[in-house]
Parts: C-alpha cells; structure tokens; sequence
C-alpha cells in the first residue's frame, strides 16, 4: 500500500477514489448486478432456451446488425459533416452546428413518430422511395436504420469536432508540398489522426443504437422475425409479467454489448500504440 | 534554380501584406528573407510556394511562370516554423513520406526508399532516430527531421519560414552554423524568413530587407549592415542612435545644442533623422562646446566592450559602446553629466518618412 500513501501534489486521492467508487456502484454496478441476480432465478436450462428462441434470436441479429450498421453509417457522415463545420465558414453555420444535436434534445418518441409519417406508404418520403424504387422502408429493417442513424449522428460529429479542430492545416499544407494529392493528404496524414475519435464516436453511437426504444418501436412495425428489436422483446416479455425472461434476454445484451465495446477499446489502444500517441 | 519574383501583390482585407514586390533570387544562393514581424516576409515565402495565391504578379520558377502551378508540382521543399511532421509516423515514415506519394510509375522501390532515407537521416546525423516517433525528440532533432523529409523528393528551391524560431538560443545558434554548412554542400537554392536580424547577417550570402509590405534594401550582410540605405534597415540591423534634429551646412542642430556633420548635400535647413551607431560616439565633459547631452544611467563592463547606457534630455535613450582602454582613459560614473560626440553621422531627410514609421522609430528610441 505504499505507492497510495506517497506525497503527491495532487492530495485527496483516496477520498475521490472512494467517491468514485461508491458512486459508480450506486449508479452503474448495482442496477446491472440486480439483471443478473434476477437472472439467476431460472435454472441453466430454462435460460437458455429463453435467450435462444427464435424469435429473440432473431431479434438480437436485427439489433445489433442494424446497430452496427448505423453506427458504420454514422462514422462516415459524421466525419463529413464535423470536416465541414470546422473546416469552412459559411451563412448559418452556428445554426447547423446547433441543428446537430437536435437529435439528443428531441424525445425519441417524437422523433419515431415524425420518421413513420415520413417514410410510411403514404409519407411524403414514403411514397417516392417505394414509387421510384419499390423500396419499403417504414416496417421493414430499413426503417430501424434510418431510425437509429438519427439518433446516433451527434456522438460522431462530437467526439470528431475537437479533434479535427486541433489539427493545424500546417501538416496538410506539408503533404501537399511533399508532393501528396489532396486525397493522399486526407487518408495518410488526416485522417490516422483522426481515427481514434472516430471509433469512440462509433462506439458511442453503436451502444446508444443497440439499447434505443422509442424512436424504432413506431416506424419498425414490430412484426415478428422480421422488424422485433431486443428491447423490445423485453418489454413484451414485462408485459407478460414474465420478469426473469425479461432480465435474461437483458443479461444477453449486456454481456454482447460489453464484449463489443471492449473490443473497441482495444483497437483504439492497439492503434494508438500503433501510431506513437503512447510513446 | 533561379526564381523570379515579379510584382506580387497581396492584400487581405484592408490590410497590404504585399505591395509590388519585385525580386531575383539567384540559383545556389542562400536569402534571407529579414524583416519585423507583420512585414509579409512569411507571405511572400508562402507564395513563392504556392501555398498562398498572390493577388496580383508572377512567380517565376527556373525561368518557367509557375504563378498557377499547385504547389505539389512546384518541387518546393517547404520547412515549418512548427516543424510540421507527422505525429503518428515513425521519424523514417515522415522522411519516405514525399518518395512513397509519388504516383506509381515514378515512385522508388521499397528498399530504394530506405536506402534514400537513410542517406538523408545520416546528412542530418539522426539515423539512429529512425524508429522513434517525433514527439520523443527534441526541438533541433525535429527540425533536422523537417529538412530531411523536405530533401527527400529533391526540390529544386528549399523554403524555410522561422526555421530556428522555437528553438533556444543555444541550439538555435549551433543549428544556423549547420545550415549554412549543408548549403555549403547541397548548394540548393534556399530562401528563408527570419526577424533575427543575428541570424540573417550570420548565415546567408544576401539580405533582403522587409518592411511593412515592400522590400526596403537588398544586398550581401556586409553592404546592408555598413551602408544602410534607409532610416528603417538603419534602426533594424544592429543597435543605433537616432537624433532628431536640423541640418544646416556645417553641423545639425538638435534642440540646442549642435552636432557636425560631413554630408555636403545637406546646404539648406531640412529636418533630418541622425544616426549613429554605438562604437561611433564619443563621450565627452559637460562643458565641451559641441555635443549632445545626455546622463549616465548604467555602465555594464564585461566582454570585450563597454556599454554606457545614457538618458537623453527629453527622454530619448543612447548607447555607446566603448573599448577597454577607452574606458579606463576615463571615469565615467553613473549619474554624471556629459556630451555625446558622434563621429560619424548617416542623416535620412525626415520628410520622406511615412508617419508611421517616424513613430516607430521614436518608439524604439523611447
């Protein structure tokens, strides 16, 4: 216990240890415990034929496929869009950048509902993807995504902005005299700087993507093994008064998500060590 | 390569960073470029890179007009005052950056670049820093570093803006003696931006002198040091005493007091800027009949010279530098009453200055 008990300049150590650590438990580490001790109510058998039935299978594929994909969605324009705020000036550039985190302000019930009237057979939206293209969106897989896009766009853009803001446009003026094209500039020296931002946006956008409700449940439809998102076949199990079902399936998510985002963190670490920032 | 600079001009906003700017730069030779900061020194060494796009006027680049060339295709080695290398790469990857951007038909093999690269860490004498990354090094490593990676695609013209300018005096100082040797070397043509009027005098084979937009006095460190052609390049190379007063045939008249002078264009009575420098006044007694006068604030005697700071009547501001044996054939006190004797005086005729820059000088004086 030495190394704690050292002088530091820094005093108060041990006090904000323990706050921090009576606080994470409190907030955090209790609620997601309780899961597991409900959990633990059902016998290994009947848990696994819960967490296993078609329907939820189905369910966590849909969830997590989407996710990813939205969260994939999300990195790429994200990038764009914070490149264009920090990058150049233009009329009503505080009003977008504002605009960016309607989404976190907004219920996501009301942004469900606004996306269904949009995209629904007769929408505005709605009517011209699936006139011209024959696409369905609302009700069908399609509708999740653009759902969870929606929700997931200010993580990016956030965790991006600052970033792309300490960049000094020395360097990129120095590719371009070494002879880089402007793509070149962007893809060896912008964008590895970059990279760790964007994956914790991902990361970010991704874990917000997989636990959301409310903006998915209306333009989804909900039609079994077709548009049923985990969340929500916990809430129907709560409707059934089915408890432990509910917080098995939730154990699931928990254990997915947990293993996904810590894979993230590591391929940030990997690649921060890849490119000297620990150094 | 040569490079021809022709009637750049280059305004941002309100404010003329460049005004007509003519220059020649010859092949192999090594510019400095010297000027206050504000002066458009790094604005004109910027467009001579294509990295700013001047208003109006041509850069000529090897007799070619490369006004509309993108700076990729310039061939111009740029070095940062910053430095500017690439934080997450290896100090060799920052170097093989320029080789491995080259389309594929020119770029080198793999072990083409290596060999290359190494060469180029050794004429800086860092190889044994390939694998670090820049944030391990030191300042004067990473500028070594810059002008590696900037060798590296053989530019026809190296640009170096404040290359020395976040660097402490110690190895700035040890890093100027090494350029100028490995120009000595490369003979590559080489431009660069300094305010260190030191550096400029020490390390380059011609000054170009800038101020407030336009090109003051150009010509090797020994002319523009001992023939100063205008009041401004007088007052920026080197400490100097400036008197303000009124030329008449014989002497000039400062306040009441009267100063001679050897100009013989100066017949009628015309308000001029006097200046000298400090090793070319002399101290004298208080009841001298000619002079200046002026009271002693501070005496600092070590090295070589003696420096005499002095308080002027109406609060200007002199320095005299004295040599040892000068020093001792006098007792000079703080707080004593004497005249100053110039012995060699450059007047400027006042009404040709901007009001600007009489202001500036006052200002420096004060």
């Amino acid at each position: 216990m030495n190394t704690l008990r050292q002088f530091s300049v820094l005093p108060g150590f041990g006090l904000s240890l323990g706050y921090t650590l009576v606080y994470l438990s409190l907030i955090v580490l209790v609620p997601i415990s309780a899961v597991f001790i409900f959990t633990s109510q059902l016998s290994l058998s009947e848990y696994w034929q819960v967490v296993t039935s078609p329907r939820v299978m189905a369910s966590y594929q849909l969830s997590f496929g989407t996710s990813f994909l939205a969260a994939g969605i999300n990195a790429v324009f994200g990038v764009l869009l914070a490149w264009c705020l920090v990058r150049y000036s233009f009329p009503g550039k505080r009003i977008v950048d504002a605009l960016i985190d309607l989404p976190f302000a907004l219920p996501t019930a009301v942004a469900g509902i606004a996306l269904t009237a949009l995209y629904a057979q007769n929408g505005w939206l709605g009517q011209i993807i699936e006139g011209y293209f024959g696409i369905k969106v609302a009700f069908t897989p399609i509708g999740i995504l653009i759902a969870l896009v929606f929700i997931g766009l200010p993580f990016v853009v956030r965790t991006v902005q600052p970033v792309l803001e300490e960049i000094d446009t020395e360097l990129e003026e120095a590719a371009s005299s070494l002879g880089a094209s402007r793509w070149q500039a962007c893809r060896y020296v912008v964008l590895p700087v970059l990279l760790p931002a964007i994956m914790t946006g991902f990361a970010l956008a991704f874990a917000r993507a997989v636990g959301e409700y409310g903006s998915v449940i209306f333009i989804a439809g909900n039609i079994p093994m077709v548009s049923e998102i985990t969340p929500l076949m916990i809430i129907s199990k709560l409707e059934q008064y089915d408890y432990t079902g509910a917080t098995a399936i939730a154990s699931v998510m928990l254990i997915v998500s947990f293993i996904l985002l810590l894979l993230i963190n590591l391929l940030q670490s990997w690649t921060a060590k890849q490119t000297g920032r620990n150094a | 390569m040569s490079i021809n600079v022709k009637n750049i001009h280059k305004q941002f906003g309100e404010f003329t960073a460049l005004d007509d700017i003519s220059l020649d730069f010859p092949s192999g030779e090594l510019v400095a470029l010297l000027g206050p900061s504000g002066c458009g020194k790094t604005t004109l060494l910027r467009i001579i890179a294509g990295l700013e796009q001047a208003d109006q006027g041509d850069i000529i680049l090897d007799g070619e007009n490369a006004s509309n060339t993108h700076v990729r295709d310039r061939q111009v080695g740029f070095v940062f005052q910053h430095y500017a290398l690439f934080k997450h790469m290896t100090i060799f990857d920052n170097v093989a950056f320029g080789l491995r951007m080259k389309p594929k038909a020119q770029r080198p093999s793999e072990s083409k670049i290596r060999e290359k690269v190494f060469s180029l860490l050794q004429l800086v004498q860092l190889d044994w820093l390939a694998d670090r990354f820049p944030a391990q090094l030191s300042g004067g490593q990473r500028q070594r570093i810059a002008l590696a990676r900037a060798l590296a695609v053989e530019p026809r013209v190296l640009l170096l803006d404040e290359p020395f300018g976040a660097l402490d005096a110690k190895v700035r100082k040890e890093l100027r003696r090494w350029l100028r040797k490995l120009h000595d070397e490369l003979h590559i043509t080489s431009i660069f931006v300094t305010h260190d009027q030191e550096e400029a005098l020490e390390v380059a084979d011609r000054v170009v002198l800038m101020d407030h937009g336009k090109v003051e006095q150009v010509g090797t460190p020994e002319a523009v040091y001992n023939h100063p052609q205008t009041p401004f390049v007088y007052s920026f190379l080197g400490s100097v005493n400036v008197f303000h007063g009124r030329a008449e045939q014989e002497h000039l008249q400062v306040g009441n007091e009267q100063l001679r002078h050897h100009n013989d264009s100066y017949g009628h009575s015309k308000d001029v800027f006097a200046f000298a420098r400090p090793h070319e006044i002399k101290i004298v007694d208080n009841n001298h009949h000619e002079g200046v006068s002026a009271r002693i604030s501070r005496v600092l005697s070590f090295g070589i010279e003696t420096k005499v700071e002095l308080d002027g009547l109406n609060g200007t501001h002199y320095e005299v530098h004295l040599s040892q044996q000068q020093r001792q054939a006098q007792s000079l006190y703080i707080g004593q009453e004497v005249k100053l004797v110039p012995s060699a005086l450059a007047l400027f005729p006042r009404e040709l200055e901007t009001s600007a820059q009489a202001q500036r000088l006052s200002e420096q004086q004060g």
